[in-house]
This record gives C-alpha cells, structure tokens and sequence, in this order.
C-alpha cells in the first residue's frame, strides 16, 4: 500500500492533520484569554461578583485548552524538521528568528504566568493576579503576531536574498516581518479568534438560558457574547474582503480556484455555488451574479480577472477544494452577521433573552467559529501550493528524506493520540460547560481574601453533580 | 569555515536552552516517572500539585531548544531531526499525555486512573525518547549533501538504549529530590527513600556511559586523553564525585534542599562533559557549530532579542517560582 503513496504527500497528510488539530486550540484561547482579563477588570472596577463567577467558569475551560494548545504546539515546532528538513535548512534563516521571537516573547510569557493566573489569585492578590491574567492575554497576542508573520512571509516573501547554498537569507527584517501580506491575514486571524470565542460563549450561555431564564451570569455572558457578534462580524466581513483585494494583487493564482474561474474574462460573474471539476478545467452547474467578482475584486464593471488556465497545470492550486472551503467560511460568516444582528434587533426591543428561537439558533452556531477558521486556513494553506514559500521553494522539494513507513506510521500514531486524548479532552470541557454559571462556591472563596482553600476534592463534586 | 563568534555566542545560548530544559523539565518528567511507587491518591495529588504550576514554562524551555535550533543553526536542526525520527515522535506524544493529563486528572473521578497511568507512562517515554535520542546522537550522525543520509532505524543501539534507560533513572531522581524539598508527610518519606536507590543508579549509569563514550568516536578519545584536555578527564569526575557525596549526605541526615541541588549539578556537570566532546561539532562528527550557522543577519537579529528578552524571562520565571515557594499544601491546587 505504501507503494502508491510518497513520504512526501504522507508527510503533507501528517502536516495538513497535526496543523489543524493545533489551530483550533490556539484560535479559542486567544478569545478567552482576553475575553478573562476584560473579566477581572471589570470585577476589579465595578466589584461586581458575576464578573468573577463568569471568569472562574471559563478559566478552567481556559486550562485544558491551553494545556491542548501547548503539546499539540510542541509537536509543530519539531515537525519542521523531522518531515520538512529541506524546508527548514533553505527557510530556516529567515521562518527560525519569527519562531523564535513568538517562544522568546510570547510562549514564556503565558506559560510564566499561566501559574499564577491559574492557582495564585490568594498567593499574590487580586491587583497582581490582574496582571498575570493581561500578561497572559498580551502573550497571545504576540504569539499570533509572530506565527501569522511568519505565515505571511511563506505566502508573500519580501526582504530577502538566496545565497550559494540556496538558502534565502534576510536582508531586510523589517520588510520580512511586514510582509505585503501580513497587516491583513493578523487582523483577520485575530478578529476571527474573537469571534470563535464569542460564539462558543454564546452558545454556552443561550443553552443555561434555555432551561434557567433568570441566571444573572449567563445572561452577562450572553449579552457580552452578542455585542461581539453584532460589532465584530461585520468588521471581519469587511477586513477578510480587505484581505482578498491583497491576495488578488500577489497570489492571483489563489483568487482564481476561490472563484471558481477557469478563463481570463472582464466582467467576471460572481459564482455563488457551482462544482469545479479540475481534470475537465470547467466549473459546472454554475449559479452566477452576473459582473459580480469583477466588482467584488475589482471595484468596476469591466474589471479583467484572471482565469486558473493563465497557470500550467503543475504551478495551480487544486480549486476542488479551496473553492469550497472558502463558500463554508464566507457563509459562516454571514450567518455570525445575522445572529448579530437578530440580536441587536432583540436588544433594541429589550427582549434580548426572550427570545427562543434566537437562543436555539445562537446554541447551533456555537462551534461556527472553529468551523470557518479551518475552512479559511484551509483555502489560503492549500490555494498557495504547490509552494511552501510562494513561488520560490515547491512543496515537493521541501520534505525530508525519509521512508514512507516512517511517517505512515507516525502519521497513524498521531491520529490515534489526537482523537484519543484531545477527543477526552473535548468531552471533558463539554461536561464544564453543563455546569450552571454563576453556582458554586462563595465568591469570597474564589477571591483573594479567604485562606480556606479551593481543594481538589472540588473535582469529585463535578462528577457527583454532572451525574457519572 | 572559520571561528565565528556569533555563532559561537548561539551555540552556548542553545546549550544553556537544553541545559535549561534538562534541569527545570527533568524534574517534572521525574514525578511522574515516580508516580507508580506512590499508591494513594492524596499522595500523587500532592506530587502533581508540586509541579503543576510551573510544568507548562519549564515545557517551553524544549519549544526553545528546537525552534532556537531552526532559527540559528537550521542545518543541524534539518539534520538531526530527520535522523532521530522515531525518538522524537514518542517523546512528541509521550508529553502529549503527560501534559493533558495536568488538566484531565482532576475532571474525572472514574477515569482518574487513566490519567494517572497516562502522566507516568508519558513522562516515561518522553524521558526514555529524549535520553535514547542524545545517544544516538553522540554515536554521530551521517550526512552528505547537507541532507540526513542514514536509515530510519539508525537511532537504535545498546548505547542509545542504554542512555535512555539511563534519563529515565537520572529524571526520577531529580523528580524524588524535587519532593524531598517541596513536600512533607508520607510523600516527603517515601521520596527520601526512594532517592537513594535512585541516586546510586544514576551514578553507575552516568559511569558506564562515559567508559563507553570516549570509544565511540576517535575526537572523544583524543578530547578525554589528550592533553590539556585531558585535565578535564580529572576534574568532572571529581566534582561528579563531590556532588554525590553532599546528595547522600543530605538524603541520609535529613536535609531537604541540599539533594536536590546535588542531584542538579550531577546532571550540569554530565551535560558539560557531553559538550567538552562534541566541541566543534554540532552535529557529530559531521556539521560543525560554522557549518551549520545561519547567516549573520539572522543571528544578530535573533542575538538582540535574546539579550533583552532571555534576563526579562529568567526574571518572571523566578518570580513564579518564588510565588509558589515553600512546601506544597494539600489544598494548593485551584481545581
């Protein structure tokens, strides 16, 4: 069996799955991490305590997926050099530093702190604990500057030279870290993060909601969760169409399989579904706005787009996936629109949390956002191939020299781990969610004041309650 | 190619990364390489709690070995990489469990068990991966065309089993330290007993493998024989020695900080004879610290990040261990 299949596509399998197990993580814990510091700072200035139960809720959802997020991570930092050695000897000298400056400023700064955010709110008190919850935040932040620069630089390279070894050397940091395409695709991820966050909040709460229309902290929760919706979405909207007007300009190749155009045409028709058949170069069944890309992408009726066949065959991204990939996330990102604004209609009418089919639907976009950040990673990782560094390095001549039954058994070791345990994992932060926000203990206890402590046993009182 | 002093400032950065994550990881993965000898589960929550604060920065002290490793020597991470295959994915998945289960252990009460075989079993096989890996590395690596260029197996010998086997006795003993001085009661006893086991299989271990090392290749014989360095054939093993003598003393009269220190600087100064060997090579006996540089504009990029950020780390680090200080409290967990 292994015959028909390379090291290398088995690599790119181990790469596309361990990747997007990984993204999922960090996209939820960019949200929350500071979706709990704008937690704590509102129960330290209104000293409201369902600012402090909300935060205790989340942060120990916060816990596991972080933990998630950490070791699915590690894995990805030494993947680059056990599947993709080529890759990271030519790359190396420019993608290494990026890495290095996110573990250097950002993976230390959250794991420094995660302790103290975690089990030192009585050790250091609230004002320090504050800072350890922002500066926890901050590293998210900074983490997904450095990973989404050194993406961008794969995607737009600028700033460098190949020497005699054949490695691209960097002559200029600055034009390296701001790459053409880099402003676009940070926006677009961090926006994106917030919005996952908002809809998994959202939904959590819209579920308490549901059977327990007076709970004061899932109702916080809830509206929190809707103005985000409401006020990130359409702007999300507006910088993922900001972000594909720079795709356009430097990967044309990645705007034609998204459309669905195979010719160059002025006045391109926007293909709202259609089925692109790659062998057969066509589009079939085609559901168009008639001028529509063109004006999209163009700004003008008579716009001149470019078709896929403008490439040869062996220099094209596959459209029968980025094609659809994109639609799902340009969907789901319609659909956030509209809960955004369905609540905004409610709220104007005071009737915010009366309103049943707007929490039903609220409950069954929950896991949206996840949904739309791998669709979105997945049009622009697989509309840029067949390149690792876009137009310079091909994804073939980057892998590692190593025997297919090497990786294939990796590969299945790894699909085996990652359902296993991140799959327990899921289940477990699920059962945290049934829990009913804003119950519990006193909040004195969850506060710095108290000396009892918050013990262990609190674990067993979990399973007691949920039922085992 | 010739000296390069930038290249020389990353490879003593790069080794004080390793060396950072072998001394601060080391004793985590020991806890849970000593997790089976505790039965009770208050002990073994107890254990957990003693590193699970800091596990998580102690963890990315690894992330720094290797993404430090792309971006200042990108051949030698291109190389042993590929090389250590196998090795590196067990250990890659042995911290997978070892790390969830801080969080999972305490979310289930009837799958507990599962999380604790899961943070033993982990850290065991990350211990064993990491240790089989650094032998196979000191028995050297073949490359040609600035490209692996050996098998998918080469990595497993006696010497590479032996030095797995042997970090998994070393991290248990710096694990059974590290309770020593953090706890108190019926774990802080059976850690003080099991360190003594544990220290004297360590120093065999650590005495069998480097009677072997120096006829794995001809540059160890002649750095462990030939003067002058051969004076350091004297001196580690004397400090070795030193050290060993205060770890018993502290484990048999009582002392709760002293051991682990000792244990410490047992695995320091191993790490510095390793090093003493592989001088100039990065990649035994095949890329040198010069050939697998990067180019200066990355290495001075990534020097004055370095130097800001490395002391603001080591600063907030000492913090978090300084805010959890003193023995662990049955209740100090947040679960």
């Amino acid at each position: 069996m292994f015959k028909e299949v390379s090291a290398t596509d088995l690599a790119r399998g181990q790469f596309a799955f361990t990747v997007m197990f990984h993204i999922i993580f960090p996209a939820f814990t960019i949200g929350i991490a500071s979706y709990l510091a704008v937690l704590e700072g509102l129960w330290l200035r209104a000293k409201d305590d369902v600012y402090m139960r909300i935060f205790d809720y989340w942060k120990s959802i916060f816990a596991i997926v972080f933990g998630m997020g950490v070791v699915s991570g590690i894995v990805m930092s030494y993947q680059f050099g056990t599947n993709w050695s080529v890759f990271s000897d030519r790359a190396g000298p420019v993608i290494g530093p990026l890495m290095g400056y996110e573990v250097l400023s950002a993976f230390f700064l959250e794991a420094g702190f995660l302790g103290i955010m975690l089990f030192g709110l009585k050790k250091v008190g609230p004002k320090l604990h504050f800072t350890a919850t922002v500066m926890v935040a901050i590293g998210t932040l900074f983490s997904a500057f450095w990973i989404l620069s050194a993406n961008s630089w794969m995607q737009t390279p600028t700033g460098y030279s190949i020497n005699e070894a054949g490695q691209f050397v960097p002559e200029d940091w600055w034009a390296v870290i701001f790459n053409p395409s880099f402003p676009y695709r940070l926006v677009h991820m961090t926006l994106a993060a917030y919005l996952t966050t908002a809809f998994v909040v959202g939904a959590v709460s819209a579920w308490h909601l549901l059977s327990d229309r007076e709970n004061r902290a899932a109702r916080t929760m809830f509206s929190m969760a809707m103005w985000m919706a409401l006020i990130v979405a359409p702007i999300q909207i507006f910088a993922g169409d900001q972000h594909g007007l720079n795709t356009l300009e430097h990967q044309p190749r990645k705007i034609a399989a998204m459309e669905g155009h195979w010719e160059t045409e002025a006045g391109a028709p926007l293909i709202l579904f259609g089925v692109p058949d790659d062998d057969a170069e066509v589009t079939r069944y085609k559901l168009e706005i008639p001028y529509g890309s063109a004006l999209i992408l163009t700004h003008s009726f008579d716009g001149t787009l470019k078709g896929l066949k403008e490439w040869a065959k062996q220099d094209r991204p596959p459209m029968e996936i980025v094609f659809w990939s994109f639609r799902i996330m340009v969907g789901l990102g319609f659909l956030m629109l509209g809960i955004g604004l369905w609540s905004g209609w409610r709220r104007l009418r005071g009737r915010l949390f009366d309103d049943r089919w707007l929490l039903r639907a609220t409950i069954v976009m929950g896991p949206s956002g996840f949904v739309a950040v791998l669709a979105g990673w997945v049009t622009t990782e697989v509309g840029r191939q067949p390149y690792t560094v876009y137009g310079l390095l091909r994804t073939a001549d980057s892998a590692a020299p190593l025997a297919a039954p090497a990786v294939a058994a990796s590969l299945i070791a790894f699909i085996v781990v990652y359902c296993a345990v991140f799959g327990a994992g899921i289940f477990y932060i699920l059962r945290l969610m049934r829990r009913r926000p804003g119950h519990g203990k006193p909040v004195e206890e969850l506060g710095p004041t108290r000396a009892a402590g918050i013990t262990p046993a609190a674990a067993v009182d979990i399973d007691r309650t949920l039922g085992e | 190619m010739d000296f390069n002093l930038l290249a020389f400032i990353w490879a003593a950065i790069i080794a004080f990364a390793v060396l950072a994550y072998v001394v601060l990881d080391g004793f985590d993965l020991g806890v849970g390489i000593l997790f089976p000898f505790l039965k009770e589960e208050k002990e073994r929550d107890l254990m957990m709690n003693s590193v699970a604060p800091i596990w998580d920065g102690n963890e990315t002290w690894l992330v720094l070995g290797g993404g430090g490793l792309l971006a200042v020597f990108p051949l030698a991470y291109a190389t042993i990489l590929p090389a250590l295959y196998a090795p590196i994915i067990a250990m890659l998945l042995g911290l997978i469990f070892r790390g969830v289960a801080f969080e999972f252990r305490w979310r289930t009460q009837r799958g507990k068990f599962l999380w604790d075989w899961a943070f033993a079993g982990g850290s065991m096989i990350a211990a064993f991966a990491q240790g089989v890996a650094l032998g196979a590395l000191v028995q050297g690596i073949h490359v040609e065309n600035r490209a692996y260029a050996g098998g998918w197996w080469d990595w497993l010998t006696w010497f590479s089993i032996l030095t797995g086997v042997a970090l998994i006795v070393g991290y248990g003993l710096l694990g059974a330290t590290w309770l020593v001085m953090k706890t108190e009661g019926p774990v802080h006893d059976r850690a003080r007993w099991l360190a003594k086991p544990a220290a004297i299989a360590t120093l065999v271990l650590i005495g069998l493998v480097s009677l072997i090392t120096p006829f794995l290749e001809r540059q160890y014989l002649a750095r462990w024989f030939d003067f002058p360095t051969v004076i350091f054939s004297l001196i580690v093993p004397l400090l070795v020695l030193g050290c060993a003598y205060i770890l018993f003393n502290g484990l048999i009269r009582g002392g709760d900080h002293a051991p682990f220190f000792a244990a410490q600087a047992i695995f320091i100064l191993c790490f510095a004879g390793i090093g003493i060997s592989f001088y100039p090579y990065m990649v035994p006996t095949s890329v040198t610290i010069w050939d697998a540089a990067a180019p200066d504009s990355s290495l001075s990029f990534m020097l004055v990040g370095a130097c800001f950020l490395v002391p603001i780390i080591l600063a907030y680090t000492a913090f978090a261990y300084w805010v959890f200080r003193g023995k662990v409290k049955a209740d100090g967990g947040y679960h």
